[in-house]
């Protein structure tokens, strides 16, 4: 079990620290969006290419990838864990959030290294 | 010998009246108020009902008063938990007019309202009618050890252990607790979590891990640290809204979450 890994303590400071950090990442990439380029522009194809081709921009988009999905995962397993109570229920809960989590950081972690190696 | 007490005038007891004479006179002079007990029996009943009785009422009325009445007179089979009447046992606590309140802390004229509907406490197992069952409660109490752990005994005369009003202070509140399960009765948590340790148990942790002759805070802490205690608050606060003794349950917990995240030490 993961709580019995980790105590609940540690998780809920990891989830905390997760969401300050991330606060600041999100204002760093507004920033950028308003001040780099066009806007109204920013989710054009060749735009959004461009923000992976540069490695300080990719390196925030990271950062921002595994604090959100850390935080976001955890806060979807306190959730379900207020919801319904029960052992097996509970184990499935805690690793079925963890594998999710790594799954999409490793998917969009895959996605944001092809785009700046500029392999799409 | 006997003795004579001569009571001051206005206390003298109206030996000349019966008491349902004397009902009907309270009854046709004062204020009255439509009771709505709510009546449920688990091993019989798949819902619960409403019944309705007309009860007089004075300034100084209680919840419990008015049931004990309709109990008396109108319908025996009312289940009520009670004791001592003065907001001291915790034995009353039940939900009056939608809020979780002691029935004999609380006065008809102070609830502004000619309907009281009175109901047992959420997150309670009901026994019946308006009588919950506690062991949830006390089961989490126990747990979180409510005494003070020291291997030094005042009692064995080891050690004198001093206190000054500052160290009184820090856990006094907490103290008051009666047990009576409102704070419980109001949590969020405690309706969507069954297993939530809840604020009554996480205040009396609190209560003697700030008490500075308890040497128990690690072990206290380790118990509320886990998937279903002390993280499951959101803070919502009703707990400390309802308490009738005036303790804080939401501060103790953040004041322990200090201790879980390192900022107390």
């Amino acid at each position: 079990m993961m709580s019995s890994i980790m105590r609940e303590s540690h998780i809920m400071k990891i989830h905390y620290l997760t969401a300050l950090v991330a606060v600041g990442f999100v204002i760093i990439h507004i920033m950028i969006r308003f001040t780099h380029g066009s806007f109204a522009n920013s989710l054009e194809f060749e735009s959004v290419i461009a923000n992976y081709k540069s490695i300080p921009y990719a390196i925030v988009l990271e950062a921002m990838l595994i604090l959100i999905s850390v935080h976001g995962f955890n806060g979807l397993r306190i959730i379900l864990l207020e919801i319904k109570q029960g052992s097996a229920y509970e184990n499935a809960v805690t690793y079925g959030c963890l594998a999710a989590m790594i799954a999409l950081i490793a998917y969009g972690s895959r996605t944001i290294i092809m785009a700046s190696m500029g392999m799409v | 010998m006997t003795r004579v007490i001569t009571l001051p005038k206005g206390f003298e007891r109206p030996s000349n009246l019966g008491s349902q004479q004397k009902y009907e006179e309270v009854k046709s002079s004062s204020k009255t108020i439509t009771l709505r007990i709510s009546k449920f029996n688990p091993e019989k009943d798949s819902a619960s009902t409403f019944l309705e009785f007309t009860v007089p009422y004075q300034k100084w009325t209680t919840v419990l008063d008015a049931i004990l009445e309709v109990k008396s007179r109108h319908d025996h089979s009312i289940g009520v938990r009670y004791s001592c009447r003065q907001a001291t046992c915790g034995s009353c606590g039940m939900i009056i007019n939608g809020k979780p309140k002691l029935a004999c802390f609380t006065k008809i004229s102070e609830l502004d309202s000619d309907v009281v509907t009175v109901e047992p406490m959420n997150n309670f197992p009901i026994i019946r009618d308006l009588a919950v069952g506690f062991e949830r409660m006390f089961t989490t109490h126990k747990r979180i050890k409510p005494y003070i752990i020291n291997e030094e005994s005042e009692i064995s005369g080891t050690k004198e252990f001093l206190q000054s009003p500052e160290d009184v202070e820090k856990y006094i509140q907490f103290a008051s607790c009666i047990k009576c399960g409102l704070c419980n009765s109001a949590c969020p948590t405690m309706a969507a979590d069954s297993t939530f340790i809840g604020p009554q148990a996480l205040a009396q942790a609190y209560r003697y891990i700030a008490d500075n002759r308890d040497k128990g805070k690690d072990k206290r802490l380790k118990i509320i640290d886990e998937r279903h205690g002390i993280w499951g608050c959101h803070f919502a606060g009703s707990c400390s809204q309802v308490c009738p003794k005036g303790v804080d349950p939401a501060m103790g917990i953040q004041l322990l979450r200090g201790y879980l995240l390192g900022y107390r030490k």
